[in-house]
């Protein structure tokens, strides 16, 4: 997506409010007691003992970014790791991520992107305020000047001095020094960069010290839950509390424009007054929904090609290029709501006063949630301060704001700090799930068996109409985070590749790999069908579609070699392979595969992975990654699925909401190929080829082609019957 | 009610209807222990009573009275349990917050057989959920801490392209804290 974005498109529904935001190195700072710690910019600080503290911008939910984003400012600051002490970004708009306009916003697989260069800079800048000051101090050409880890050197007269020495003379000028990106390492001078430090926050959560939101305690503070009506967008009509405050424990209950709340001494008490309510609801815009219908209903859509959707992306005419081809090839696709599942339900705390709110939080967008407070409260977003926690899983989940609102909304109608803990059956319940899609494709070949012509269509309800209507308008509609991944990396001459909103009332969100949890899905199957439909192996028709790109190809070939590509599996298994390019990280994956043709249950015994994300910061961790992001992918193939009847949903824990367990997992082989590009994304790299190697592996062992997320027993013996 | 806490005598102002989980959090502010699901159905609140690990979320207090609780603060004095160093060699957490139920069901798993096999492990581990996916490397740190695995850090065979970890990483060994 072309579209460049500006902060202020991620303000949706904030008027007044004019930051203008670049990532600036030279912020003023306070001046220094002499002696003191040096602060060399709004990132890095150097004690007199030599300990280096580095703010991380990004919040820590598991993707190792509390270590991998300081590794970097460390490694242009030749600092000495086991000298460095990580801190948590605050709230303040010099640690947003350019990659979101500037905002204090984390997912997408946007941190090292976004990050990767002003944190280099950032570092490269604080080691440049190190040897101005050495030079003075010597009165040496700072030319003369280099650094080992944590040491200024002047060669040419023997001197060395320790980075926390520096600092007993030096001074932060009152203009930062400039650096530019001729001033940064070039990438055979990495000595962190590529080497796999050990995480700085495990130590605290192996020891079961490490305090995430749910553990966050303010003084006075009150618990708190609510209940929502059965459908999403209730609202309470008429509330009988009078059993609920007989309850001991319980406070207060307080109705909400979404629920009432339940507000007592403890969760116990709290879920206890939520049982005790009776309420009736107003009915709202979700009522009637039902997941079914909706499947049927936009897959006819995404078929009816009268229907024109917003154009994502147009190349030559693939509509006529399907006219005049030698052959043709379609196929539908359909996938279902799913639900984030993170391990820590959501929570908050708020301290709401006459005209402040103060509100920690396990939250992956601080940016967003101030706004979206400020706006409920009715007070300027600078009087409301939010305390980034740390997360017991995002997955987008914790991009919202609605958790937040309760606590906030209940501690301004009690007057008391109020913790608000989610239940898992209200999580399971009214989050907003990945919205449901249909797509359509069509390929064409010509009469060399090229492949010349490509139509995309996909269908399903808007995410961002809702959770950013300023970004959905300057994007005119083609809604990023739904369609994500129809882009391709192969070669077709003639491509259309349209988005169709349709809208049932029911609002949906953002999920680990959103769009090419889906898109990716349908492409690499409809690849790989084509391939097979010409007698040609999968492998050799996608390096052949991808002879322009050595990037995307090297990840193929070696994944293959790896895997045995060609060897024959024992009977019963079978090899399916894709091929993703999101998020400007390379994966090719291989999963060897079973069923249980009596039953329909597929089993997933091995996947092998070779991920090419450029320059590989932290490589173990990038494999931590797609090993967890594989897992989440196959259970997320096989079995998740939100089922929603007349509005209500059906799912309400894990006994019917269940995620892959340990003896389900399969083996997980990754491989890292560390390349000279600048850094891509990875926390959701690893999901998208899953469910299509899979379904493609199924092919090989049954001739059936699986074209439903979740490949579902149900749906395995239904294909199998056809 | 009286009981012991990581190794203290704790006297806690509870109901015998409440439920372990929300004292050990609420009243006794050990939060390590977490709650995902609260129906049996995680793990996350993996405790140890007299020993065996047990789901604190389904444990009503007049269950526990005289008995040995222990969280994942208590599982050592020191905190520096085998399974928490591995844990920490094979840096298996991800967002860490299954890992305390985690590490309180895999050491009840030791301490009956402190050789379990793949197949023990799993089946052992397998009412333990991790969305995050590291399901793997909690079978490498078991195996580990256990002391099956060979020099290269991995059990045959071993496809990672990753080295092991220093075994001298920087695991934290201050006290736990405890209920006062
Ligand atoms: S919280 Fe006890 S098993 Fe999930
Ligand atoms: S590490 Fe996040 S749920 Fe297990």
């Amino acid at each position: 997506m072309a579209t460049k974005l500006s902060r202020r498109h991620f303000l949706a529904g904030t008027a007044g409010l004019t930051l203008g935001f670049t990532v600036d190195l030279r912020l003023p700072r306070s001046a220094r007691a002499q002696g003191g710690p040096l602060k060399a910019n709004v990132w890095v600080t150097i004690a007199p003992d030599g300990t280096v503290t580095i703010v991380a911008p990004s919040v820590e939910m598991g993707q190792g970014s509390m270590t991998g984003m300081p590794v970097i400012v460390a490694e242009e600051l030749d600092a000495d790791w086991a000298k460095v002490k990580v801190v948590p970004a605050p709230m303040n708009r010099a640690y947003g991520n350019p990659g979101f306009g500037g905002l204090q916003v984390t997912g997408a697989s946007r941190s090292t992107p976004g990050f990767w260069m002003p944190l280099r800079l950032a570092g490269a800048q604080a080691r440049r305020v190190l040897l101005d000051a050495v030079a003075a101090e010597w009165k040496v050409p700072v030319a003369e000047l280099t650094t080992e880890p944590h040491v200024v050197v002047h060669a040419p007269s023997a001197r060395r001095i320790g980075y926390g020495d520096v600092t007993k003379f030096a001074k932060v000028p009152a203009q930062l020094p400039n650096v530019t990106a001729a001033d940064l390492k070039k990438s055979d001078q990495f000595r962190l960069i590529g080497k796999s430090l050990p995480r700085v926050e495990l130590p605290d959560k192996v020891m079961g010290r490490a305090k995430f939101g749910i553990d966050a305690e303010v003084p006075d503070m009150v618990i708190a839950t609510v209940l929502r009506g059965p459908s999403q967008g209730d609202a309470p009509d008429r509330v009988d509390d009078g059993a609920a405050k007989q309850v001991p424990g319980v406070g207060a209950v307080v109705p909400l424009p979404w629920g009432v709340g339940v507000v007592g001494s403890g969760y116990e008490a709290v879920q206890k007054g939520k049982a005790a309510l009776k309420v009736t609801w107003k009915k709202g815009k979700a009522a009637g929904y039902d997941s079914e219908r909706v499947r049927g209903d936009y897959a006819g859509v995404a078929a009816s090609l009268s229907k024109k959707g917003v154009v994502a992306h147009e190349q030559g005419n693939a509509p006529r290029a399907l006219g005049t081809a030698a052959r043709t090839f379609e196929a539908a696709y359909v996938s279902d709501h799913v639900y984030h599942a993170t391990m820590e339900p959501m929570n908050a705390v708020a301290r709401v006063t006459a005209d402040t709110a103060e509100v920690w939080v396990p939250t992956q967008a601080p940016s967003i949630n101030q706004l979206a407070v400020a706006g409920a409260l009715k007070i300027p977003p600078e009087k409301v301060t939010i305390h980034p926690q740390l997360i017991g899983g995002g997955f987008g989940r914790r991009l919202e704001n609605d958790f937040v609102l309760d606590a906030v909304m209940l501690s301004k109608a009690v007057g008391k700090p109020v913790k608000v803990i989610w239940a898992r059956e209200e999580d399971v319940k009214h989050t907003k799930y990945r919205p449901l899609v249909a797509q359509y494709l069509r390929a064409g070949l010509d009469e060399n068996g090229n492949l010349s012509a490509w139509h995309h269509r996909i269908v399903g309800a808007s995410i961002y109409a809702r959770f950013n209507p300023r970004l959905f308008e300057a994007l005119k509609g083609a809604d990023t985070p739904v369609i994500e991944g129809y882009e391709l990396s192969y070669a077709v001459g003639n491509q259309l590749q349209e988005y169709l909103r349709e809208e049932r009332g029911l609002d949906v969100g953002l999920w680990r790999s959103v769009g090419p949890g889906y898109t990716k899905f349908a492409i690499e199957s409809f690849v790989d069908e084509i391939a097979r439909g010409q007698r040609i192996d999968p492998l050799q028709f996608r390096l052949r579609l991808l002879a322009h790109n050595p990037r995307a190809g090297a990840v193929i070939r070696r994944v293959a070699d790896w895997a045995e590509w060609d060897r024959k599996r024992p009977a019963g298994r079978a090899l399916g392979i894709a091929f993703s390019d999101t998020w400007r990280s390379y994966i090719a994956s291989i999963a060897e595969v079973s069923l249980d043709k009596k039953t329909g249950v597929i089993r997933v015994h091995e996947v092998w992975s070779v991920v090419d994300p450029g320059v590989a910061i932290q490589p173990d961790n990038i494999v931590a990654q797609i090993e967890g992001a594989t897992t989440f992918g196959v259970s997320a193939a096989l079995r998740e699925r939100v089922v929603i009847e007349d509005g209500v949903v059906k799912n309400s824990d894990f006994h019917d909401y269940p995620l892959l367990r340990m003896s389900e997992a399969p083996e997980i082989n990754v491989r890292v190929v560390s390349t000279n590009n600048a850094p891509g994304g990875i926390g959701e790299v690893g999901l998208p080829p899953v469910a299509p190697a899979i379904g493609n592996a199924i092919f090989v062992l049954t001739g059936k082609r699986l074209r439903s997320l979740p490949m579902s027993p149900d749906r395995v013996m239904a294909a199998l019957r056809t | 009610m009286k009981l012991s806490v990581n190794g203290s005598q704790v006297d806690v102002a509870a109901a015998p209807d409440e439920t372990l989980l929300w004292v050990l959090r609420e009243k006794l502010k050990l939060t390590g222990t977490k709650f995902g699901c609260g129906m049996a159905q995680c793990g996350a609140c993996t405790v140890h009573i007299d020993g065996k690990a047990a789901r604190a979320c389904q444990v009503r207090m007049a269950a526990v009275e005289g008995k040995k609780v222990t969280t994942i603060e208590g599982l050592l004095p020191d905190g520096n349990h085998p399974l928490q160093r591995a844990w920490i060699e094979e840096q298996v957490l991800q967002c860490g917050y299954c890992q305390s139920g985690q590490i309180m069901q895999a050491a009840a798993l030791l301490r009956e057989t402190p050789r379990p096999t793949k197949a023990q492990i799993v089946q052992h581990m397998n009412g333990n959920l991790c969305r995050c996916g590291t399901h793997g490397r909690i079978v490498r740190a078991i195996q580990r801490a256990a002391g099956g695995l060979g020099s290269s850090g991995c059990v045959a065979p071993c496809s990672k392209a990753v080295s092991p970890w220093p075994r001298n990483s920087r695991a934290a060994t201050s006290s736990p804290a405890r209920p006062a």
